[in-house]
């Protein structure tokens, strides 16, 4: 190793390690240990008299039958095949909306923000710091049906005509477009932030470049603005779909109905509902951690695809 | 090039399309469809919150009918003599209160030995633990909040209640205050350190008399926004809560649907004042800094291009 520029060269080598061992050491024992302990409990066995898990710490003496058994529910028939589709289908779906709604806000934001830019970030910015809860809260009091009580929302949509009776939200088909609802509110600041960035970074003589090289505006944007924005996008959809495909307390809060549970419920409700059942929450968990591993592991790759093809 | 070529006489024979081609033939210009959509998207997004807050405020007990103006709901939190008196609720704050405080120093202490020890130390295992210092962001909240849940019960042995949480919110947000910390140490560079160094000072006091104060406005505010996410989260905190660990985020998920009256709106409003106080004052401080330091951006373009 060279010797760094000043300094007491072994003073120095073991000075900086120190300053981060504590760090590291608490990462390690809080966070890397337990993931290992998620994978001790689902190939782990089970007390025949107490239900209690009894985790496998050793890799040699794992078992897969819980594991196995999990999985296979997912892929053949089954409440939690049902579970896992709609889990695809709202992050899908909301993933998509996020994209139609957010793009021109992040895009106007970027290119036309002006004197407003600061302003107009600081609102966009606001919703992440309130908490997700206080968020999902303002919109079960907007929709929230009692039979005494349509809700604000109702009303608003009684007063305006366009229904003549109050839609109760969290049954039937609508219960699925609340939840969606309640995702892309909850989750489409965390994808535009990325996006503006990414919109942001833009050079703008690319865009003069293009506009007089005789490119009509829009042939500008399919082919110069919306390119360069890729990575931007999918920056934003990986950031949002992770936490989407672990969420439980968005349909809980905003229907409450077994309609339209997801992966993270079945997960929640397998360890909130006794010991006996951890083996199969952790089972879960680990295939939820590795389905969402694999999207990391394409984004990542993606990225840098994208890198390599800029420098070229 | 086409495209262009064949609107263009166009532009002449209708006032309409003339008038829309305006809107996009200026590529600098303000295309009106799109600053009405980011109004919207705007409003959209802040007025259900603001009709929440209005709600805490109502003199009736509906929360979607406006009776009047009144702060019983929030005496309702901690005045015994109010009639409608919850006694679930200040127990919520205060244990709210309590884990973001205690996270604050701990997390901030660890978080910047991490960055500092990060960014100086040249070796294998400073990239290693790099890459287990952005894990945390990456990883959903349900995964890390049900593995410390299962290593609490069944190897560390440790009952679930507010130590429990408290190691959990430490976890998290360490690496929030990694990334502030590690940003203002690119900014500062090596320099001033190495000139310390040539003039005799040991590592441990250039650290001390020349970086850390340095690194003062980033430690602050990296404090802030740790209050700020501790007080905010959810996930973390109900997975580890076992009894009289209730957190805002936990009552508020519990009593929304059914027993909710506006004191809960009265108790999320709280929460909200304060994390959005806490971030306005790391903002602040941020942006002192920058006027001195900085890359000329405000320091709300700074977090909006805030990169892992």
């Amino acid at each position: 190793m060279p010797a760094p520029a000043g300094g007491i060269v072994g003073q120095r080598r073991w000075y900086y390690p120190a300053l981060a061992a504590p760090g590291i050491v608490w990462l390690l024992l809080l966070f890397i240990m337990p993931f290992y302990a998620i994978a001790a409990v689902a190939f782990g066995g089970r007390d025949q008299i107490f239900a209690l898990p009894i985790p496998a710490w050793n890799p040699l003496e794992w078992q897969y039958d819980t594991f196995s058994a999990t999985a296979r529910e997912i892929v053949t028939s089954g409440g939690l095949q049902a579970q896992f589709i709609r889990t695809l289908v709202y992050v899908a779906v909301s993933v998509a909306i996020c994209l139609v709604v957010g793009y021109p806000v992040a895009y106007y934001i970027a290119r036309y923000g002006g004197r407003l830019k600061i302003l107009l970030l600081t609102l966009m910015i606001a919703p992440f710091w309130m908490s997700y809860l206080m968020r999902m809260l303002a919109w079960v009091n907007l929709l929230a049906v009692k039979p005494e009580d349509p809700g604000l929302f109702n009303r608003l949509l009684l007063f305006t005509q366009v229904v003549h009776d109050p839609i109760n939200w969290s049954s039937g088909s609508v219960s699925h477009l609340t939840v969606i609802l309640g995702l892309v509110y909850g989750y489409i600041p965390f994808f535009i932030l990325p996006l503006y960035a990414a919109l942001d970074r833009i050079d703008k003589s690319q865009l003069e470049a293009s506009r007089d090289m005789g490119a009509s505006p829009a042939s500008t944007f399919w082919r110069v603005t919306l390119p360069l924005s890729k990575q931007g996008i999918l920056a934003g959809a990986v950031i949002i779909t992770l936490p989407m495909f672990g969420d439980y307390y968005t349909p809980n809060l905003m229907t409450a109905s077994p309609e339209n549970t997801m992966m993270g419920n079945a997960i929640d409700l397998a360890l909130q509902g006794g010991q006996g059942q951890q083996p199969k929450g952790a089972a879960l968990t680990l295939l939820l951690s590795a389905f969402i591993g694999a999207l990391m592991i394409y984004y990542l790759v993606s990225v840098s695809r994208a890198a390599k093809e800029a420098q070229r | 090039m086409t495209t262009a070529e064949a609107t263009l006489p166009r532009e002449t024979t209708s006032p309409r399309v003339g008038r829309l081609r305006s809107f996009f033939g200026n590529p600098w210009g303000k295309p009106r469809f799109l600053s009405v959509w980011t109004w919207l998207y705007i409003i959209w997004t802040i007025a259900p919150v603001v009709i929440a807050v209005q709600f805490s405020f109502n003199s009736g007990r509906s929360r979607s009918t406006f009776q009047g103006f009144s702060t019983q709901w929030y005496q309702a939190i901690w005045d015994q003599a109010s009639e409608n008196f919850d006694d679930t609720l200040l127990p919520a704050l205060l244990q709210s209160l309590k884990l973001a405080l205690l996270t604050m120093p701990i997390a901030t202490a660890l978080g910047v030995g991490l960055a500092i020890g990060l960014a100086r130390w040249r070796g294998r295992g400073a990239s290693a633990a790099n890459f287990l210092m952005l894990f945390p962001l990456v990883t959903p909240e349900i995964v890390m909040g049900v593995s410390m849940f299962l290593i609490f019960s069944n190897l560390y042995h440790f009952r679930l209640g507010t130590t429990a949480q408290l190691l959990g919110h430490v976890t998290f947000s360490l690496s929030y205050v990694v990334i502030v910390t590690r940003g203002r140490l690119f900014a500062i560079g090596r320099d001033y350190e190495e000139a310390a160094m040539d003039l005799g000072a040991s590592p441990a006091d250039a650290l001390r008399r020349v970086l850390l104060p340095l690194l003062a406005p980033a430690i602050l505010s990296s404090f802030f926004i740790v209050f700020a996410i501790s007080i905010d989260d959810f996930v973390i905190s109900q997975f580890l809560c076992a009894q009289g660990c209730t957190t805002i985020p936990i009552k508020i998920y519990s009593a929304a649907r059914n027993a909710g009256n506006p004191s809960l709106n009265a108790l999320a409003t709280i929460m909200m004042m304060l994390s959005l106080l806490s971030i306005t004052v790391a903002l602040l401080i941020l942006r002192r800094f920058n006027r001195r330091h900085g890359t000329g951006r405000s320091a709300v373009e700074d977090l909006a291009h805030f990169e892992i």
